[in-house]
């Protein structure tokens, strides 16, 4: 049994010690926005905040989670109160299968914690980890922009991303 | 003769009976001589209304395209396209996925033909629907029909409202065929098809809703996974007992090895130990990978050759350019892996599948199970992005091959990063041989081009056996046949976009479709678009280059289609082509090309920077889809092509030793990731009064041939292998 916070609320998940924290979310925890890509931390579908910190879920043992606060997608914002960034993707209809946007969005909330105005280059390097097959790259900063002029200063922001240190030194080239 | 309309009947000879066949499984592409009177797109093959749309009491309106959903956004295409024609509101508009034997057999979602086939038939399903109601309104009620308006589904009548879609959906009144006399909209009329509105699919999906068939959850459900040979072709020869963890079991039927458990952790781990007990015998079949071009020389020698257009004279010849192109095998690369679910109860099994036709792939499952296709029940579910034939089909099989292990109890099967990058099929490696006669003014007085490839289709449903790829390892196994490639009128395969549409005097194109086959081939993107456009490209910037003339203008001076012209005129206007700075180390290129000869046009200006490798930075692309039914769609599926093509002309390539596929993850089959990716800006040249003509695949072929433009402009090197790596260009200057 493992405890830890899943989106603000306390979760026990009962998974042995080979599970990932990417199994036990899809498969006790019910969750389906951590998507499986490739399970060596290259795609970055997998991706959720753990401690605010953008971190792939297909390596990471659900064990050593215990404790912790893990936020994925699910946890940014609802239909009825998204979070900025979801809302902005929608107006920049940045997508188009979306296999990679449940990833993107928990690393681009990490960032905008981290900086709430940032450069092009700071979004694209800051979504590096993440691979889009689809192309929709272009309209994927253009959102990240968007939501960063949306957003209230980062005191004032919600959730549990705005609380995170997102270190994106940390996930390049990983 | 004129023009690429001259190409060969739409026959396929079996290449080992030497039987011809007339094609099957290409749907509207290739309609049957049936007598009957034409209907619009699928209609004509699916001519009931209600296989196509239903109306319930509750005020909506269901959709049933065959089309499915790959992250194009066709459904919300669809679904703006059926509002329009039936006067209600978007909202009211649910399209169902794709499945049988309910819906419509539309064949394969492919070929930038979904809004031409199924937009085409549900715009005139739909207008026929709206007027068989408005004639029973106006029986019921006395008013005239020519009084009557519709607004959201509501009937007017001079005095007010005189009833509904609704209030009549009683779904006899489409029990009916649809004739050709139904009158859609004219263009003017139109108020939901041609504007952006947001797609249906997209709020689930930054949501993080259960959207892919990968999040299918029923009861009961096991997690399976495959055990694949070490080696192409090689037959599992013995397998050790052992333990295995939780409740994990072995599913074998010959060299068919999976393993179920209840977990996803059990599942891997069990797969693992089972890899570890296998005991295979394998050979090398694979060509040495160095050697690749001379392989395909050779075994061209071996092919099937025949002529795609032979047609002209040319002049008097002051000076001939032989140029030979290659591009490697390509892989889809799509971000998940292939997943599909199946459960057996009693002789059938319901499968749940990302496959883009869920009718070929139920005729192959049939065949690969040995059951009656009626047994075999297909239901669509979304995956990851899908740029042709990936794994989607042949995850299928393995589905409900493990699944019929276990009677009664749904099974999730999900292909890991390593066979969805090292098994699905792959675009094939092409050689394009190309000679060009240029007369005494520089002008090209002759092509003559040779495109040597293995078939670009291997998809299910079109031949008299399954080609899904456990079907050739089960323990009474199914022989693996060379792809074939669609037939010219179908758009081709490897000769597809090779007929210059250039002003030509005389053009003479061959293909050579190879007969043996080491790595299984079939359809993405394009098909043999991306290498074809790019080496009659090339040779219009060298062309152009020895006559001392602007690539822009050397090409113009060759077409006469204004709408090719169009588009040329339109990005050169938006890149600033003709004031375009000369900057050390970076270059622009231009790249054109219509989509099949028959569909979308697309001019695409790269800008690329030469660093210790190529980077292209910016693209500028003008477009001629048609009619356009959502802007914002078309932009995106443009900027897509784009993308991806900008990859492959920099990036891709499958690797191989003698026996297996060896670029099967990430680091060994990188794709362009953010920091690299292009801006791109998309200008569409609207046409509301002409037909649809597709937007997926338009522009990523131009956009390769115009990198390798800017290359030349940066570094004076025309590439002649895909991709334009550092070794690949330095082989171009040597």
């Amino acid at each position: 049994m493992v405890q830890f916070s899943l989106n603000g609320a306390p979760v026990a998940l009962d998974v042995p010690p080979e599970a990932s924290l990417l199994q036990a979310l899809r498969g006790p925890a019910g969750l389906s926005g951590p998507r499986f890509g490739c399970g060596t931390e290259r795609c970055g579908s997998c991706m959720v905040l753990l401690d605010g910190v953008p971190s792939c879920a297909c390596t990471l043992a659900a064990e050593s989670c215990a404790g912790r606060a893990v936020v994925t997608v699910e946890g940014l914002g609802t239909r009825e109160a998204p979070h900025p960034l979801q809302a902005a993707f929608l107006a920049e209809q940045a997508g188009q299968c979306g296999y990679c946007l449940s990833g993107i969005l928990v690393s681009a909330a990490a960032l905008l914690a981290r900086d709430p105005a940032p450069a092009e280059e700071a979004i694209r390097a800051a979504l590096d980890p993440h691979l889009c097959r689809c192309g929709s790259h272009n309209r994927i900063i253009r959102a990240v922009q968007r939501a960063a002029r949306a957003m209230p200063a980062p005191s004032d922001s919600h959730g549990p991303a705005a609380t995170g240190t997102g270190d994106v030194n940390r996930m390049a080239g990983s | 003769m004129s023009g690429p309309s001259a190409a060969p009947a739409p026959q396929l000879a079996d290449p080992l009976t030497g039987r011809t066949t007339p094609p099957s499984g290409f749907g509207a592409a290739m309609p049957p001589v049936d007598g009957k009177p034409r209907l619009p797109g699928s209609l004509h093959l699916n001519r009931r209304l209600s296989q196509w749309l239903s109306f319930h009491a509750d005020g909506r309106v269901t959709i049933t395209p065959g089309k499915v959903e790959l992250g194009q956004g066709i459904l919300t295409t669809l679904s703006q396209i059926a509002a329009d024609e039936l006067d209600v509101d978007l909202r009211r508009v649910t399209a169902r996925a794709a499945s049988t034997p309910d819906s419509p057999d539309e064949a394969v979602t492919s070929g930038s033909l979904s809004t031409q086939d199924s937009g085409g038939a549900l715009r005139h399903a739909c207008a026929a629907a709206r007027a068989i109601f408005t004639e029973v309104v106006a029986q019921r009620t006395g008013v005239p029909l020519a009084s009557i308006t519709i607004e959201d589904g509501l009937f007017h009548g001079p005095a007010g409202p005189i009833g509904s879609y609704w209030e009549l959906a009683d779904q006899a009144l489409l029990e009916c065929e649809a004739t050709p006399d139904a009158r859609p909209k004219p263009p003017g009329a139109r108020r939901i098809a041609g504007t952006s509105v947001a797609r249906i699919d997209l709020p689930d999906k930054v949501f993080g809703a259960a959207r892919y068939v990968h999040d299918l959850r029923l009861p009961g459900m096991l997690q399976a996974r495959m055990v694949r040979p070490p080696a192409r072709r090689a037959v599992l020869t013995a397998l050790r007992d052992g333990p295995l963890p939780g409740d994990a079991r072995v599913v074998r039927d010959g060299s068919v090895l999976a393993v179920l458990a209840t977990t996803e952790w059990d599942a891997e781990a069990a797969a693992a130990r089972v890899a570890a007990r296998a005991a295979w015998e394998a050979q090398d079949t694979l060509p040495e990978q160095a050697l690749l071009a001379d392989w395909l020389r050779a075994a061209a020698a071996r092919g099937e050759r025949s002529d795609i257009l032979r047609e002209g004279e040319a002049g008097a010849v002051a000076r001939t350019l032989r140029r030979s192109f290659f591009r490697p095998y390509l892989a889809h690369a799509s971000v998940a892996p292939s997943c599909a679910v199946a459960r057996w109860e009693g002789d059938t099994v319901t499968v749940w599948t990302h496959s883009q036709g869920t009718y070929n792939l139920r005729a192959d499952l049939a065949k690969a199970l040995r059951c009656p296709p009626e047994k075999v029940v297909v239901r669509h579910m979304e995956g990851a992005g899908c740029y042709g034939h990936n794994g989607a089909d042949d995850v299928a099989l393995d589905a409900a091959l493990a699944a019929r292990a276990v009677p009664g109890i749904p099974v999730r099967m999900l292909w890991s990063r390593a066979e969805e990058l090292g098994w699905s099929p792959f675009s094939p490696a092409m050689l394009v041989d190309v000679e060009a006669d240029l007369d005494a003014a520089g002008n090209v007085a002759a092509w003559r081009s040779h495109i040597i490839s293995n078939g670009h289709s291997s998809r299910p449903g079109r031949a008299t056996e399954p080609t899904l790829l456990s079907a050739s390892m089960l323990a009474e196994p199914f022989a693996v046949k060379p792809s074939i490639n669609p037939p010219m009128a179908a758009g081709g395969g490897a000769p597809r976009n090779g007929v210059p549409l250039y002003r030509f005097p005389a053009r003479q194109v061959e293909t050579t479709r190879l007969l043996e086959m080491p790595v299984r081939t079939s359809a993405l993107r394009g098909l043999g678009a991306s290498i074809n456009v790019w080496s009659i490209e090339s040779l219009m910037d060298e062309a152009a280059a020895l006559a001392g003339t602007d690539p822009l203008e050397y090409r113009l001076r060759h077409l006469d289609d204004p709408r090719a012209v169009a588009v040329l005129a339109r990005v050169a206007a938006v890149s600033n082509w003709r004031e375009r700075p000369k900057r050390e180390g970076w270059g622009m290129g231009l790249g054109f090309a219509r989509y099949k000869n028959s569909g979308a046009w697309a001019a695409v200006v790269a800008e690329v920077e030469a660093r210790e490798r190529v980077l292209c930075r910016r693209l500028w692309i003008a477009g001629d889809v048609g009619e356009v039914v959502n802007p914002d769609g078309v932009a995106n599926q443009f900027e897509g092509g784009a993308i991806h093509g900008a990859s492959v002309a920099l990036l891709e390539e499958v690797r191989f030793d003698r026996r297996r596929v060896t670029s099967d993850s990430w680091e060994e089959f990188p794709i362009l990731r953010f920091s690299e990716v292009p801006k791109v800006a998309v200008d569409i040249i609207a046409r509301p009064d002409q037909p649809f003509l597709g937007a997926g695949e338009a522009s990523m072929a131009p956009t390769i041939a115009a990198i390798a433009g800017g290359i030349h402009e940066a570094l004076g090197v025309r590439p002649r292998a895909l991709p334009f790596t550092p070794d690949n260009l330095a082989e171009a200057t040597a």
